[in-house]
């Protein structure tokens, strides 16, 4: 009796409804995105060198900032952005800001409005945004060669040489730094045809599920750095200086990788002592 | 089985009382809900000091070099130059403006940078004519025009001779694919060995038909200029086949309008093919959105509507993979899945019951059709492969003997690695 | 000759493009970046194939009464509001993306929470795919769920609290077994497409021609 009442649990336990899962997920994530403000966090190699490479931007430079993502991944990239706007501001760095996915696109320009806000920025003095033209490829190619032939004007149509921040533009020769936030195939297009044709210094931030996509390319020294997921942003916050929602949200996907990890233990539990009375019943 | 109406117009009420709570303000105060933006203004003139506190001139670049810019495509002549060292003034520049002129013409200019740089692009010579380029130092206070360049003089080249490597890898590729085709048209018996992937394409097909429920194929979410996508497309045509030939039903949504257009072509040519052409029915490839997440939700609406016993998740896919994937494996489909995109594999293993990893996909048209001459290609493709196979193993050999057995970076080993990492590289 | 003009055409474009890549000189140096812009104007028009697709598919089922209907309006109301909207925007404002075009408010409270919504998703899913997925069956399962488990640990900061093993650890899987795996599937994987390539290109590989 008692024999089969454990086999019965260990059973439940190797088959656990998905939407109990689900549920135990939902609070296991949304109660430390409430009550808690992130914990310590310890910098890794790839994000230091994200760092280090704005960093060794001078006053005055240029920095080209890609939005390829939308809203799907903003709770990731959002914050990384934010981040790299503030170290990029904090130097008297341009930003000139374009995108690959149009709808995407107005995210970037939010934030970038709003930290620019923070350092008394001026739109078409120390920042601008192109906005989006269609054909990632033919956009990116193009730029190597003049940039103002693809965008002729900013996204508000003004045009590029009536604007201080980039009237002396043209090329990539001009872009000391592209940092490109990345969720999808755009990255592999600025390293095939960006870094490896025009040899542009280049570093990105992607979401977790890319990022071991890009770190060929990082070890490679194709890319200077590599900012990956919530954690990287977290990170790169942390070296920043300024805890935002990457820091924030760092608890609740703490909670969330020990609850799955709580799940595949029970599983493969439920999975041994299942087969293992299933064996003694045969 | 029919759903009630009754929760479907509840379902539509609350949607519309959504989009109206979403327009009406938008159509009416578009302009109260957006943040103002930073009237805040910052000095343009980068230079630290202002006019008064300019001293002197600033001094002229020295070294300026103007050389045509190689593996072009001509109409390029680079210029670089550089800045002598704590020279007084130096910091005062504010940006170089270059000069160009050609003989007889007076130096008019041509771009200007900013002071950090120490090159320019003259993306505006012609081809043949002899330029020479003055660098102009600039600061508040005035102009130091440089010494004239060396001439220079821009043109196109025929070839990329940083390319010849590749070049010479394409070469060798494309041989291997003719030669083993030929093999295989003059009737060699070539292995291929099992892909069980691709092994239970019919079996898949054959238990939707058994269960009277439809096949779902989704050719991922790129346009037909991904390799990908059009290796999807060619399962597809094999998967139509089977279909139109056991009368089962199906659904082809997509998220390109070119994909559409080209998988309806698909779809009617093998209903053709098997006799079928009025059980052809033209909606059942189906365009949804070119929106990712848009896409996703409207196929997983399909699978959870429409219950497909086997679902094709095959070409390009990104983070919707597993959405999918875990929406098919809930409603009891045989799913087979399959891309190129290393970082979705994990999930189609994880949630599918068989995928076609990477080179697996592309190779299946060739499987499938079993036709010797497509299967010649493949073993091409295998000789290529061992080659780069055997290039990584020598690479490995020699620049690990060179580095432990004879360290200092001269030996025969370390010289060998180094030419082989700068032609591959 | 249905199927010979488009295998030429095919032949010729994927030939001079090669080409190109080798030979910078003109006509080839930019024939690339030239059939890049027009794909991209193919595709806008495509593009109203697509809506026009969707149109009549839709419409079909509303004016019929088909099931789902209500559905059916829902997305076609949904997509005429939206361009509505951008069409004031651009009227406005000069584009639908100004900051305070009407646009902005359906893509803010709109657009964003529900593509936000659907991304979501994916967290509950990895949990119930990595629950099913992770068992250690036999030992090369056991080494998947092993590893899985150290990076799973070593991605956040109670990881590293346990022990310094994690972070280290997780790290090395990262840029280790993951990256060599990863490009022994991208080698096969690049090579696969140019071999698909090829063959489409000298006209083997006819099936996407149906």
């Amino acid at each position: 009796m008692a024999e089969g009442r454990r086999r019965g649990f260990w059973e439940v336990m190797n088959n656990i409804d998905r939407r109990i899962i689900f549920v135990v997920l939902a609070v296991c994530v949304t109660i430390p995105l409430i009550v808690s403000t992130g914990g310590e966090i310890k910098p890794t190699a790839p994000v230091i060198r994200a760092h280090a490479s704005v960093e060794a931007l001078e006053t005055g430079d240029y920095m080209m900032i890609s939005i390829d993502f939308d809203a799907t991944s903003a709770p990731e990239l959002m914050p990384m952005l934010r981040a790299v706007l503030r170290q990029a501001f904090e130097k008297d760095v341009k930003i000139i800001m374009l995108g690959h996915i149009a709808i995407g696109l107005p995210l970037g320009h939010m934030a970038l409005e709003q930290i620019a806000a923070e350092y008394d920025k001026e739109y078409g003095v120390d920042y601008v945004d192109l906005g989006y033209r269609p054909g990632y490829i033919a956009v990116i190619i193009a730029m190597g060669r003049e940039i103002e032939d693809i965008f002729a004007s900013d996204y508000q149509g003004t045009p590029l040489r009536e604007m201080p921040v980039t009237e002396n533009i043209h090329s990539y020769d001009d872009i000391d730094l592209l940092f490109g936030f990345e969720h999808g195939a755009v990255i592999d297009y600025w390293v095939r045809y960006t870094q490896a044709r025009f040899d542009q210094r280049m570093t990105f931030g992607t979401t977790a599920v890319m990022a071991p996509d890009a770190y060929p390319y990082l070890q490679s020294g194709q890319i200077e750095g590599l900012v990956g997921g919530l954690k990287g942003a977290a990170e790169y916050e942390t070296l920043v200086g300024h805890p935002g929602l990457g820091t924030r949200g760092m608890p609740a996907q703490q909670w969330a990788h020990l609850l799955v990890i709580g799940f595949i233990v029970l599983g493969n539990l439920g999975h041994y002592f299942t087969r293992k009375s299933g064996k003694r019943a045969t | 089985m029919t759903r009630p109406e009754t929760p479907d117009r509840t379902r539509f009420g609350l949607l519309m009382v959504f989009v109206m709570l979403l327009t009406i303000p938008a159509l009416t105060g578009g302009d109260s809900f957006a943040r103002p933006r930073s009237l805040a203004t910052s000095e343009i003139l980068s230079s630290p000091t202002d006019l008064a506190m300019v001293p002197v001139l600033p001094p002229a670049v020295c070294t300026v070099q103007a050389a045509d810019v190689p593996e072009d495509g001509g109409g390029l002549i680079s210029v670089t130059w550089e800045v002598p060292e704590d020279t007084p003034g130096t910091e005062f520049i504010t940006a170089f403006e270059i000069l160009r002129y050609a003989p007889g013409e007076t130096p008019a200019p041509v771009g200007d940078v900013p002071p950090t740089d120490r090159a320019f692009e003259d993306g505006s010579a012609e081809d043949g004519t002899t330029y020479q380029y003055i660098v102009r130092s600039v600061s508040p206070s005035g102009f130091t025009d440089s010494e004239p360049s060396g001439p220079a003089v821009a043109s196109a080249q025929w070839f990329a001779r940083g390319r010849f490597p590749v070049l010479l890898v394409t070469l060798f590729f494309c041989t291997a694919v003719l030669f083993f085709v030929q093999r295989a048209k003059g009737g060699a018996e070539l292995f291929i060995r099992k892909i069980p992937g691709l092994e239970a394409v019919d079996d898949a097909v054959g238990r939707a038909t058994e269960m009277g429920r439809p096949v779902l194929f989704v050719p991922g979410i790129e346009t037909v200029s991904e390799v990908g996508t059009l290796a999807a497309l060619t399962i597809l045509g094999h998967v139509a086949r089977r279909v139109a030939t056991h009368g089962t039903r199906l659904l082809v949504p997509v998220a390109d309008p070119i994909v559409m257009t080209t998988a309806q072509e698909i779809v009617r040519a093998a209903y053709a093919e098997a006799g079928q052409l009025d059980a052809y029915d033209p909606g059942s490839v189906a365009y949804l959105t070119y929106d990712q997440f848009g896409y996703t939700a409207g196929v997983d609406g399909i699978m959870v509507r429409e219950r497909p016993e086997a679902v094709f998740l095959l070409g390009t896919f990104y983070a919707e993979s597993l959405i999918l994937a875990e929406t098919g494996h809930a409603i009891g489909a045989i799913q087979i899945a399959g891309t190129k995109e290393t970082s979705q594999l994990p999930f189609f293993v994880a949630a599918c019951d068989y995928t076609l990893i990477g080179e697996e996909l592309f190779a299946a048209s060739s499987y499938l059709s079993r036709e010797p001459v497509m299967l010649g290609s493949l073993k091409g493709q295998d000789l290529t492969k061992m080659t780069i196979v055997y290039v990584i193993v020598l690479g490995f050999v020699v620049g690990t003997v060179g580095a432990l057995f004879f360290p200092g970076g001269n030996s025969f080993f370390s010289r060998a690695f180094d030419a082989l990492y700068s032609w591959f590289g | 000759m249905k199927r010979t003009v488009p295998l030429l055409i095919t032949f010729l474009t994927g030939f001079f493009l090669i080409v190109s890549f080798f030979v910078p000189h003109e006509p080839f140096g930019q024939l690339e970046q030239r059939l890049l812009v027009w794909f991209a104007i193919v595709s806008g028009f495509a593009m109203l194939l697509g809506v026009d697709s969707l149109f009549r598919a839709h419409l079909k089922r509303i004016i019929r009464a088909r099931e789902g209907r209500w559905h059916s309006l829902a997305l076609l109301l949904s997509l005429v509001v939206t361009l509505a909207v951008g069409i004031i925007g651009f009227a406005k404002f000069g584009s639908p993306f100004h900051m305070q075009s009407p646009f902005m408010f359906v893509y803010t409270y709109g657009i964003i929470p529900l593509q936000a919504t659907m991304f979501a998703l994916l967290a509950f899913y990895i949990a119930s795919a990595s629950y099913r997925a992770f068992r250690a069956r036999n030992t090369v399962a056991t080494l998947l769920l092993v590893s899985a488990v150290i990076v799973m640990l070593g991605r956040v900061p109670i990881g590293a609290a346990i022990s310094q093993f994690f972070p280290v650890a997780q790290e090395w899987i990262m840029d280790v077994p993951q990256l060599a795996a990863k490009r022994g599937i991208q080698i096969g994987a690049a090579l696969g497409a140019v071999s698909m390539s090829l063959r489409i290109l000298l006209g083997i590989e006819r099936s996407y021609l149906s």
